[in-house]
């Protein structure tokens, strides 16, 4: 398959999403004494397109790297980013792509990927548990990290009142960090 | 089909969360029919630190990166080799290019330690253990070398947003030399017990196969992955601080036999190599590094001021000795802490290939299978075996497993 430019990458997303397409940018920073370019892809597409997306990313490179997912809570939304490299195998040539798609909190749901990339599994699985996304069709929906005995609806990553805080053990004489429901 | 689901007597044997041969608390459940493993179930998660936890809602970044230095005792310049990159990226921090050097040098010596390492403790899990003690002595020059450089023979401390702790002075460099060549005389000692004896060769060919195919299909990384053909090495594909200006070649079994068979056997090949592609690399920054500063800011309370009105995002992809690791950091301007940071490590996807890699093993060849994708380390000494058909259960030291192996080993010797 021909490889095509960053910037052609970028035309191809919003060319094959259409509406669900938001935004694509390339970043890129000279380093060391040689000046050579170290180059990365942001993408944001919308939820509706987000399997569409991985498709196509599937279509770019026969066998993408899914490196991790990480998640972030904005508040009002949770920002998924799925760390891709495409391109692989050659000096300099390999391509950072990170997909990024946003949730509002009311409607936390995500399709799985693992049909396409086996091997998203356990970040799956983490970013269900860590999160509270619910990854829609997963195949091993078990907890990865977190031990059986932390209750439901406990989310590490949260900010807002699904967060660990109230776990927290706080030591005698010091005030708690986190908010803590009185009572 | 899930572990335990199935009609005939298989046994369930849980491996750890503690034990020798995994090197780190992990559970493996493992389904075996008679000796053969059918099934494998890997339960990781049993040290969860919360580090991440931690460095978004306690530590300030500079803090962070010494935690972030404490994630693995072996790895401890790639987690924050990582983490400078992705917050120097959304800080938009620029590196002096001495740093860069020096960071890489830091990087490889870590790299020689953790290889050599990992061949003792395979020597040590197949029973050879002459072979064992050989190989943590010659590691022994690495530690020694990491001390007089960096003051320190584990943890380094050698990165800082911006830049690099110490310089190496010129006065150092005949010592650092001294280190190099002792070890690209004694390659060639290595290669013949690793690589010829028939021992080694007999327990660990064709043993442990993952094929280029499920490599790529589990997103391997790193010698697991190279070892099964997959030429991906980030300091190859792209590069980073100063290997963007070498050119590192990822290192496939193939350059020595012919072929790739993804086994045991070929996972030693490619990590003896690059103990030896470590080596060149560290002589070739030493020659190409040029003056300068070493620091692009100094000033530690202006450095975390900087860090907390700074806004953006970035992500750090190092090659660590056991694969790509990466970290994505967000900041917030006004936040002192990370807004978000995730940390994978490589052992993190090499664990995907387990299950495979085990299928149709030996109870016997378990240790060095699972220790072939070099996790990360822990000991005590304990297995539960459980005989699902009668209920009966029954504590299995390490010895037992440990004596399997060897056991396994004089057998083939016959």
């Amino acid at each position: 398959m021909e490889k095509l430019t960053p910037q052609a990458i970028i035309d191809s997303f919003s060319q094959k999403l259409g509406d669900g397409f938001v935004t694509g940018s390339v970043y890129e920073r000279e380093i060391a004494v040689k000046k050579n370019k170290f180059r990365s892809l942001w993408i944001e597409v919308k939820q509706s397109a987000f399997r569409d997306a991985v498709e196509h990313i599937c279509h770019l490179q026969k066998y993408p790297h899914l490196a991790i997912i990480s998640s972030s809570d904005l508040g009002a939304e949770i920002e998924l980013i799925y760390h891709f490299t495409i391109y692989y195998g050659q000096h300099l040539e390999e391509l950072s792509l990170g997909l990024r798609v946003k949730l509002p909190k009311n409607n936390l749901k995500i399709p799985t990927i693992t049909d396409l990339i086996p091997g998203a599994i356990f970040t799956e699985r983490e970013t269900q548990e860590m999160m509270g996304v619910e990854v829609i069709g997963i195949p091993d929906g078990r907890r990865l990290f977190i031990a059986e005995d932390v209750p439901a609806g406990v989310y590490p990553w949260r900010k807002d009142e699904t967060g660990p805080e109230k776990l927290l053990r706080v030591l005698p004489g010091r005030e708690p960090k986190g908010k803590i429901e009185k009572g | 089909m899930a572990v335990g689901e199935t009609e005939k007597a298989t046994y369930t044997i849980p491996i750890g969360p503690i034990h020798p041969a995994l090197k780190e608390p992990i559970q493996l459940m493992l389904e075996i029919e008679g000796e053969k493993v059918v099934n494998t179930d890997v339960l990781v998660g049993q040290v969860h630190r919360s580090i991440e936890w931690l460095g978004m809602n306690r530590n300030n970044p500079v803090q962070t990166l010494y935690l972030a230095e404490r994630i693995c005792g072996i790895c401890n310049t790639c987690h924050p080799f990582c983490l400078v990159m992705a917050v120097e990226q959304a800080a938009n921090i620029t590196v002096p290019d001495r740093a860069e050097y020096i960071r890489v040098i830091a990087a490889e010596m870590e790299r020689i330690h953790s290889h050599i390492l990992w061949a003792g403790v395979a020597a040590h899990e197949i029973g050879f253990d002459t072979v064992f003690y050989l190989t943590w002595r010659v590691r022994e020059e690495i530690m020694d070398l990491i001390e007089y450089v960096f003051g320190n023979r584990v943890t380094k401390a050698v990165l800082q947003f911006g830049g690099v702790r110490r310089d190496i002075t010129a006065e150092q460099l005949p010592r650092i030399r001294k280190s190099l060549d002792y070890y690209k005389s004694i390659f060639e000692h290595l290669r013949r017990i690793f690589l010829e004896d028939k021992t080694v060769r007999m327990r660990t060919r064709n043993v442990g196969i993952l094929s280029t195919e499920d490599a790529l299909k589990l997103l391997a990384v790193g010698p697991t992955g190279r070892a099964s053909g997959v030429p991906k090495d980030v300091r190859q594909d792209q590069p980073y601080s100063a290997y963007a200006d070498l050119n590192v070649k990822a290192i496939t079994p193939d350059i020595v036999t012919g072929t790739v068979v993804g086994d045991v056997y070929d996972r030693i090949i490619v990590r003896l190599l690059e103990v030896k592609q470590s080596v060149e690399i560290i002589e070739e920054c030493i020659a190409r590094m040029p003056e300068g500063p070493i620091m692009s800011e100094s000033k530690m309370p202006r450095l975390l001021r900087l860090l907390t009105d700074a806004a953006g995002e970035g992500v750090g992809r190092v090659e660590a000795p056991r694969g790509e690791d990466i970290h994505y950091v967000r900041l917030e301007a006004g936040q002192s802490t990370l807004a978000t940071w995730k940390v994978r490590a490589p052992t993190y996807v090499n664990l995907m290939a387990v299950p495979t890699i085990l299928k149709g093993m030996q109870i016997a060849d378990v240790p060095i299978v699972f220790a072939s994708i070099d996790p990360c380390q822990s000991c005590t000494n304990r297995i539960l075996v459980t005989d699902r058909a009668t209920g009966r259960e029954s504590v299995v030291g390490y010895e037992e497993l440990h004596r399997l192996s060897v056991e396994k080993t004089k057998e083939i010797q016959r």
